[in-house]
């Protein structure tokens, strides 16, 4: 099961050009909004029509500029999870599910297959209600269970938990994530959240401004993005310019210090990130003298900010996060950062 | 007393009420989805009979089916004469109706949640199951609401109707015109009775908007 895909589209000033293939598992396609996530779905499902590029499912060619072919999204077997779930609000549950069915005549097999689904997804009893009756958590397992009995060749999930409260989000990716496993077939799952992604997609794609800024397996772009943008999605939140100054040595100058990264930097660094819990006061690699100037504190967490005494005036401060521990540690003289902590980033 | 002009009034309204819904919804659909520059100018000419005089609709409709004219005498050699016969009245109230259903069905349409058709699409729906099953029940408010609203319109249509088919007593006579033709010839008693009825009707179709209102906010409540 394979899915590769080139598209190109422009709409106004805004360009959209990713390329992939993808070999079973889940993708995660990672960006800001308006990074062109949603509209990358769209054209591999057939709502938006790519200018140019190709679109090959499983050996099956939806769409191709060159050869003009052009399915119609009710031929292509593409099951699309809307944002907003898409239920058919005049309907009932069960006639939602049973719209994922329409192409079996079947009434017998029809119902046996509508029963395996509601059982599968924990419906049972919710059959004559209507969408606007259900919770955010029900709502959903309406949609994929729509779209699953349609025996769909690829799943696209646009932004599956962001319609949801935070305490059902996580519980229901607890759950998501072994029925995707169970399906089998190529998802690609749109998100801003690198929880989402990490926790579950095999491989990541950063998409920025409509350009691939990433694409590999998702531990691999969380522990080295490579990319201003893909520290910045992944969650980093000091990325700062530096230059490479020794075979392992790179230096920042907003904050006057040179740290030693541990492995070779290349000619062409433009920035490093270095994640906020990865300053230790205990590291004594890269340790230099700080002042701390903001403390923020959170359920389990404290966020300090602070910054380094040779740090230029005027630039931003730098971010600390670590686990609240008893009693209160006082303010740290001098903070480190092992080596594997600092990302280089190089564009 | 010769009851001729209310069948002639209910058949003229509930025959250019049907033309009216069809026309008004495919024009809706298909004008709400054109690009920007060309749905102002439809929108505006499609909308014009709302605004205009209906005096002045019926003289547009003179001079395109009148029988001195190219429109009029090519139907007349097929035996379809728009002046002066009865179901030259429902031209004339079709045309002012119109604006009233385009409007409302298009404004109930433009609200309609475009994911609902995509999605339906993903799942291997047919355009045509997608605007009738899914389409025009989610639009059901502003559908109906576009509904009444032309067909009261067409019930009371007076000036239009006058001057395209007039008033031929049995014939062409409709409420308005007869109300009109009696207060004309100081027949105050019989005018009386014709306000009433049309009193009448106007109450029901009132009555209905607010029930059809009354049971779809109770529907929302309940969700």
């Amino acid at each position: 099961m394979t899915m590769s895909v080139e598209i190109h589209k422009k709409l106004g000033a805004f360009r959209l050009d990713v390329q992939f293939i993808l070999e079973g598992g889940i993708l995660g396609l990672l960006g800001a909004s308006g990074s062109g996530k949603s509209k990358t779905l769209q054209c591999i499902a057939g709502i938006e029509r790519p200018d140019e590029g190709y679109i090959i499912i499983n050996g099956r060619t939806v769409f191709d500029s060159a050869r003009h072919i052009n399915l119609p999204p009710q031929k292509r077997h593409v099951g699309y999870l809307f944002q907003n779930y898409a239920l058919f609000p005049n309907m009932t549950v069960e006639e939602n599910i049973c719209c994922g069915l329409h192409a079996l005549r079947d009434k017998a097999q029809r119902q046996q297959i509508l029963n395996q689904s509601m059982e599968q997804l924990q419906l049972r009893g919710l059959e004559k209600l209507k969408p606007a009756q259900l919770s955010g958590g029900q709502q959903q397992r309406v949609a994929l269970a729509r779209i699953l009995v349609n025996e769909p060749d690829i799943l696209l999930l646009d932004e599956p938990f962001s319609a949801l409260d935070s305490y059902l989000k996580e519980q229901l990716m607890t759950e998501l994530g072994p029925l995707l496993a169970g399906f089998h077939k190529e998802v690609i799952m749109v998100t801003h959240s690198r929880d989402e992604a990490y926790q579950l997609c095999g491989e990541l794609a950063i998409l920025n401004d409509g350009h691939l800024a990433g694409y590999g397996p998702t531990k691999k772009m969380f522990e080295n993005p490579g990319t201003r943008v893909g520290a910045r999605l992944t969650g980093c939140k000091n990325i700062v310019a530096a230059r490479k100054a020794g075979p392992t040595l790179v230096e920042v100058p907003e904050w006057g210090v040179t740290l030693d990264a541990g492995q070779p930097v290349g000619t062409n660094l433009c920035a490093i990130g270095i994640r906020a819990h990865n300053f230790s006061p205990a590291q004594t690699v890269n340790a230099f003298s700080v002042q701390i100037l903001d403390k923020i504190e959170q359920p389990f967490e404290w966020v300090y900010k602070f910054r380094y005494t040779s740090q230029k005036p005027g630039t931003n401060l730098v971010w600390w996060r670590f686990a609240k521990a008893k009693p209160v540690v006082a303010d740290p003289p001098r903070l480190g950062v092992n080596e594997a902590g600092i990302l280089l980033l190089y564009v | 007393m010769d009851w001729f002009p209310l069948w002639n009034s209910l058949r003229i309204a509930a025959v250019s009420s049907i033309l009216v819904f069809f026309s008004g919804i495919f024009l809706a659909y298909y004008v709400a989805r054109l690009p920007k520059t060309v749905k102002g100018v439809l929108d505006v000419l499609l909308t014009l009979p709302l605004v205009l005089p209906p005096t002045v609709c019926g003289w547009f409709l003179l001079i395109i089916f009148g029988l001195t004219h190219p429109v009029g005498i090519f139907l007349q050699q097929y035996g379809v004469k728009f002046v002066m016969t009865w179901y030259g009245g429902i031209l004339a109230s079709a045309v002012v109706a119109f604006p009233l259903m385009y409007r409302t069905a298009r404004g109930a349409f433009e609200s309609f949640d475009e994911t609902l058709a995509w999605s339906g699409k993903t799942l291997g729906l047919s355009d045509t199951y997608i605007f009738w099953r899914i389409r025009m029940p989610v639009c059901r408010q502003g559908i109906i609401a576009g509904m009444v609203l032309s067909f009261a319109r067409a019930l009371g249509e007076y000036g239009a109707t006058s001057m395209l088919i007039g008033y031929i007593p049995k014939q062409t006579a409709t409420i308005s015109t007869t109300v009109y033709q009696l207060w004309r010839t100081n027949d105050e008693y019989s005018a009386f009775i014709w306000v009433l009825v049309n009193l009448g009707i106007s109450a029901v179709v009132l009555l209905a908007v607010n029930m059809l209102e009354k049971s779809s906010r109770e529907k929302r409540l309940r969700r």
